[in-house]
């Protein structure tokens, strides 16, 4: 119980830090909301007091504990671009999106991954090892947009196996969702997977010569359940975390597939808040994904000390 | 006639060895870590299997458990059987039926030879459901016992921990729980103390030595101690690179080993009466690349009565008396027998 409030405490400072951060960066970068808001050619007192209006004149810890407040309590101001909507409801909109192509490329990516990299380690240096090893290799050098572009022109242009639709949310439709997110899903998913791969298969590599494989060897289990019982678990620790990562990161990175297949994901939403100024959208997103990120890490130590009891906090 | 006079009055081995080779091909040559070795073994008998670091004992354990065959850069050849069956003709999966209720392994390492991240009793009770089929709940019901009769306190509760949370003395009594849960005829244990304290060891050797006399279990202790092996067993093949050099019952090798080897081996066991952390006598000179061995007996470039005989030609093991026999052109306190005799059509193969 203690540890669990120390561990909230951490998490608390650290989103504290991540807030102060965005809300900074934000800050920083150049050019003036008002100016962006107001369009150029007026009055400079126009200017200052549209930034009075905002809150900009003030000190700046001020603002940032002010914007704070306001985004605690689920407030994120409103875009500063027409039709100024709530930055909240755009962020909502969008953030499903992002977050369905990640977990989706991820499971694709693991399912992939996982099989792929035992039958590699399973025998080390074998037929099937060079060629899967090969084959990762050939993948991580493409370009994403391209393996997207290829896929397009393949599955959708050449074959018309899937529609080009309109993006239909999941709530919708679970058939008609799946049938726009598969292809950039798979775009997500091929070089992680590739990615995965190598990193699970040199861990079981490893594991595999390990003094206790040779025992669960000796106790005469097949080789499938030496694999999966026994070295599958204490190879995965890489793995976990670089499947944290890559969560964490694709939320608010896959802009260019997201561009690719017109999706109205985070990345589409920021990228074109900053290429129009729109602030509050950019600094409300940048929160959110920061947010996740942090959240989703701090998942990841708790799958650690399920995967690694040495890990676990021994009772007192 | 004499052979029959035997088989009346003993068993049938359980555990037959005739001339194995284990050749490994590594970047820097053939690496022949078991070099046409030959022994036998019945039920409820202890054999002592000793020799220095490196000189093929684990090797030779794992390839007559089967565990190391041919295949890949490994190539075995020879013959073991267990049970009255040829390991290494067996299919995989034939082989994997032996391990357990024939023939079961302890490690040198109890620190590294448990899985860190499954509970005690999923190693014993993956066993027992896989040989015997037992239910999850009689799988567990039999795992406490065996925790108990290795001497483990509060085994119920063992069972839900972890290894890291076990110390090493216990860890290897889990691992002989292991290797005991299918009640296995023959019984590997391959320096089962060398990673252990001091204290700890001698328990263990004597838990093992107890459990195999009630369950008639034939043993092959492994060690680089002869100390180890002392008094624990009935008969011991002395191993160097990869060789058999001398074999003999146990206190008649103690008495008057016969290979230079053994006896310097010997000279280096710490007599009983030393004071604790007494300089050990190690034997001089370092044991020969496995991947380049010298032309004629191996041991030469380190023997004090070596001569050039013994640089040119590997002496072949050969009988003394009977039940002894050793391989030196130049023994300890023994004569050769003359010309060795060829019967006839007998295999010339030396059993222990
Ligand atoms: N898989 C392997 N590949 C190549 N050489 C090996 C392999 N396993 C063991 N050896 C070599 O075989 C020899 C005997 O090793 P080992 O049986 O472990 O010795 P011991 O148990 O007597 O200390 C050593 O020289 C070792 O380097
Ligand atoms: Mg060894």
């Amino acid at each position: 119980m203690r540890a669990l409030l120390r561990r909230l405490g951490q998490l608390v400072a650290v989103l504290a830090l991540v807030s102060f951060g965005v809300f900074l960066l934000v800050a920083a970068l150049p050019g003036d909301p008002a100016a962006a808001i107001l369009g150029p050619g007026r009055p400079p007192e126009d200017y200052a007091a549209l930034r009075a209006e905002m809150g900009l004149d003030q000190p700046l810890f001020q603002r940032y504990f002010e914007w704070l407040g306001q985004a605690l309590t689920g407030d994120l101001g409103s875009s500063t671009v027409p039709p100024y909507l709530d930055v909240s409801d755009r962020i909502t909109a969008a953030l499903p999106v992002s977050i369905e192509l990640a977990c989706l490329g991820l499971l694709i990516a693991l399912l992939i991954a996982i099989p792929l990299a035992l039958v590699s380690a399973y025998r080390e240096g074998g037929l099937v090892d060079r060629v899967v090893s090969g084959g990762t290799f050939a993948i991580l050098s493409i370009p994403s947009f391209l393996l997207g572009l290829l896929l397009i022109m393949l599955v959708v242009e050449t074959l018309g196996w899937l529609p080009r639709s309109q993006w239909v949310r999941l709530s919708d439709s679970v058939a008609g969702n799946l049938e726009h997110a598969i292809l950039p899903a798979i775009v997500i998913a091929l070089p992680e997977a590739a990615l995965f791969t190598r990193i699970l298969r040199n861990d079981l590599v490893r594991t595999l010569r390990e003094d206790f494989v040779l025992a669960a060897r000796a106790k005469g289990m097949p080789p499938s359940r030496v694999m999966l019982n026994e070295a599958l678990r204490p190879s995965s620790f890489s793995l976990v975390t670089v499947v944290g990562i890559a969560l964490g990161t694709l939320i608010g990175s896959t802009v260019i597939v997201e561009y690719l297949f017109s999706l109205p994901g985070m990345g589409t939403l920021v990228v074109t808040a900053a290429s129009q100024g729109d602030f509050p959208i950019v600094q409300g997103a940048t929160l959110v994904i920061a947010t996740l990120y942090v959240l989703i890490n701090t998942g990841i130590d708790v799958v650690y000390g399920y995967l690694d009891p040495r890990t676990r906090r021994v009772h007192a | 006639m004499s052979t029959e006079v035997a088989s009346t009055t003993q068993a049938p081995p359980v555990l037959e060895v005739v001339d194995l080779e284990t050749r490994f091909h590594t970047a820097r040559g053939v690496v022949r870590a078991v070099d046409g070795v030959s022994l036998s073994l019945r039920a409820g008998e202890t054999l002592g299997l000793v020799g220095e670091s490196g000189s093929g004992k684990s090797v030779l354990g794992r390839t007559l458990m089967g565990l190391i065959a041919t295949g890949g850069t490994t190539e075995v050849s020879g013959t073991v059987r267990i049970a009255g069956q040829a390991v290494h003709e067996l299919s995989g999966r034939q082989r994997r039926k032996l391990w357990g209720p024939k023939i079961a392994m302890v490690f040198q390492d109890p620190m590294t030879s448990l899985n860190p991240v499954r509970p005690i009793g999923v190693h014993l009770t993956d066993p027992l459901r896989l040989h015997l089929g037992l239910s999850r709940r009689a799988a567990k019901e039999r795992a406490v016992e065996l925790l108990d009769r290795v001497g483990i306190p509060d085994p119920r509760r063992r069972l839900e921990q972890y290894p890291h949370e076990l110390s090493g003395g216990m860890r290897q009594r889990v691992m002989i729980a292991v290797a005991l849960s299918c009640d296995p005829e023959i019984l590997i244990a391959d320096e089962p103390t060398t990673a252990l304290d001091v204290t700890v060891q001698k328990q263990i050797l004597d838990l093992l030595g107890s459990l195999a006399r009630e369950r008639q279990m034939a043993t092959v202790l492994i060690s680089h101690d002869l100390g180890a092996v002392e008094g624990r067993t009935d008969r011991v093949v002395v191993m160097y690179a990869g060789r058999a050099v001398e074999t003999a019952p146990t206190t008649e090798l103690f008495a008057a080993p016969h290979h230079p080897y053994a006896e310097a081996l010997i000279g280096s066991v710490p007599a009983l009466d030393a004071p604790p952390h007494t300089v050990l006598r190690a034997i001089d000179g370092t044991p020969p690349d496995m991947a380049n061995p010298p032309v004629g007996c191996r041991y030469a470039p380190r023997c004090n009565r070596a001569q050039d005989l013994c640089r040119d030609q590997m002496p072949l093991l050969l009988d003394t008396s009977p039940g002894r026999s050793v391989a030196c052109h130049f023994p300890v306190s023994v004569a050769l027998p003359d010309v060795p005799e060829v019967p006839d059509g007998a295999n010339e193969k030396e059993t222990v």
